[in-house]
């Protein structure tokens, strides 16, 4: 029973961070309708920028923390400016195999500047993070990622539900034509869309890090996870991301905790496999409100 | 004569390149106006006003000739997101709310021409002259019904304070004591805001009730033009727009003359 809610709560922790980071994706997706391939390479570098903020750089972890958000923040601003904004009106798989192209010299980049090698963090979570609730224990890094994921949760919402900005993002998801002849500037919709959705990649790849270690495969390799996430929750599902993230995260941590820790990339995707035969759309995906 | 807010000068638009819709449109509007603009399905209307607002692009389309001239600043082929924000806001036709956000929230896009200002005051405006949205504020409005969508849009467009607002169709698939409401308060509308409203109508009757003055297009030009009074008593339009025969009585099928008058203006 123990080892039950051991690997529950991990599941938990980990799955939200999932689900975060295919938030972001869904964000890219709903506002522009591109599906972005460079998503794991953009959660690499997330964790590589910290990672030589707080080794090379010496800055404190605080400080190394939110400069590499704001850094992945204008990131992804420069990207959608010098490689999606030339293609917008371009056919959409043109813009699809950009961002394929993008994977690649990311991850090129990563190896050129950092090697293939696995690289560790300096410990720095303080001890009073760890939890002991009764016979549990929670790792100091996985209560750290659960309070980290709660954070970002409740900013998004409030973002996206009471700021100006989040609900003409929503407006140009929803119908881009009337947001155009309301106003909203569409562009800086798209921009900022990809600056969130590289934010949230970045800090995803820094926890991940944590928990695992800094390595370029394996790091691009779990953002690619964002794609059963995102089948799973539903393409255009903010919500459905989230708790498509978690149920994976927590098929994960099961399979590896009571199968074989090598089946723990497999199963996630055949339990998806099932699910879709029986929604087809995904778990939450838009059901279109249908005027008749 | 008043003050010229908007001027047409024999405007030509083509989409694609080759298709060209518009063969030479002038028309002027004036401050303070309702102004409305008449005609059979593909006469033109709407890409007219897509041509002001500049909603062309997105379709391909583009001003090839003329100008359009807006408090004295040419504004043809300008983005849309310009335009807007010199106060010109074009309702679309057939409604278009955003329908996964809720009645207030879709309000609240009316803001983007001024984001960052407070909004508090019009939407309270808007709740003012549709109070038939406020019970409904929460709701989304994707399931809201045509006349409630047609009253956001209209509110919507107001949050944007307007100086020139264009009216696609508000009519459009409405029942006949809910249209009525609608044009009561677009006249409203122009009364107390001395907002100017250029009115693109298929119900002609409504139309030139509440409009000062008004425009005829056929086949991408304006063959005729004049006061509402004007226009209502003139045969042509009578039979064609109002359906009824020069004595006044409703017209029969057997009449075939009419279709030799029509090609007059073609």
């Amino acid at each position: 029973m123990e080892f039950f809610l051991q690997l529950l709560v991990n599941g938990i922790c980990v799955g939200l961070l999932y689900g975060i980071s295919a938030m972001g994706f869904v964000m890219i997706f709903k506002a522009s309708s591109v599906l972005n391939f460079a998503h794991g390479e953009l959660l690499a570098l997330g964790a590589f920028f910290f990672l030589s903020l707080v080794t090379w750089g010496k800055l404190p972890i605080a400080a190394s923390f939110i400069l590499t958000l704001v850094g992945c923040f204008i990131l992804g601003f420069l990207i959608e400016k010098f490689f999606l904004r030339p293609l917008i009106g371009e056919k959409l798989i043109f813009v699809i195999m950009l961002t394929v192209g993008l994977a690649a010299m990311f991850k090129g980049l990563i190896l050129l500047i950092w090697g293939g090698n696995l690289h560790t963090y300096p410990e720095f979570l303080p001890e009073s993070l760890e939890l002991n609730l009764g016979a549990i224990y929670v790792a100091p890094v996985y209560s750290a990622s659960l309070v980290i994921g709660v954070i970002f949760l409740v900013l998004f919402g409030l973002f996206f539900k009471k700021s100006s900005q989040g609900i003409f993002m929503r407006s140009v998801a929803d119908n881009q034509k009337a947001a155009l002849s309301l106003g909203v500037n569409v562009r800086r919709v798209f921009a900022l869309s990809w600056a969130i959705a590289a934010m949230v990649a970045c800090m995803s790849g820094i926890v991940l890090g944590i928990i695992n270690g800094v390595n370029v495969h394996d790091l691009s390799a779990i953002g690619l996870k964002v794609f059963p996430v995102v089948i799973l929750g539903g393409l255009d599902s903010i919500g459905g991301a989230i708790i498509a993230g978690i149920i994976i995260g927590l098929l994960e941590t099961f399979t590896g905790g009571y199968l074989s820790p090598s089946l723990r990339d497999v199963v996630p995707y055949i339990v998806l496999v099932f699910i879709l035969m029986v929604k087809p759309y995904g778990l939450f995906g838009l059901v279109e409100i249908e005027r008749v | 004569m008043g003050k010229l807010l908007l001027q047409l000068n024999n405007i030509s638009v083509v989409y694609s390149n080759v298709i060209q819709v518009l063969k030479g449109v002038s028309l002027s509007v004036e401050q303070g106006h309702i102004v409305s603009l008449l005609g059979s399905n593909g006469a033109g209307k709407t890409t007219t006003l897509k041509a002001i607002s500049g909603l062309l692009k997105p379709e391909n389309g583009e001003v090839t000739d003329g100008s359009i001239l807006y408090n004295g600043v040419n504004i043809q082929n300008q983005p849309p997101e310009f335009i807007t924000r010199q106060g010109i806001i074009q309702v679309l036709e057939g409604r278009q709310p955003f329908k996964y956000l809720t009645i207030e929230e879709n309000l609240r896009v009316g803001t983007a021409t001024r984001p960052g200002k407070p909004f508090k005051q019009d939407l309270e405006m808007v709740y003012h002259y549709f109070p038939a949205l406020v019970p409904r504020r929460k709701a989304l409005a994707g399931y809201c019904s045509g006349g409630e969508l047609q009253m956001l849009v209209i509110g919507r467009a107001l949050m944007a304070h307007p100086q020139l607002l264009m009216l696609d169709e508000p009519s459009l698939g409405l029942a006949p004591l809910v249209v009525q409401e609608i044009f009561r308060i677009i006249k409203k509308i122009n009364e107390e805001h001395s907002t100017t409203i250029v009115l693109v109508e298929q119900n002609a009757n409504m139309a030139l009730q509440v409009a000062h003055y008004g425009y005829v297009m056929e086949n991408g030009k304006i063959v005729m033009e004049g006061t509402s009074k004007e226009l209502s008593d003139n045969p042509d339009v009578k039979e064609f727009y109002l359906g009824m025969a020069a004595s006044g009585i409703t017209k029969s099928y057997k009449d075939v003359k009419s279709y030799r008058r029509r090609k007059r203006w073609l």
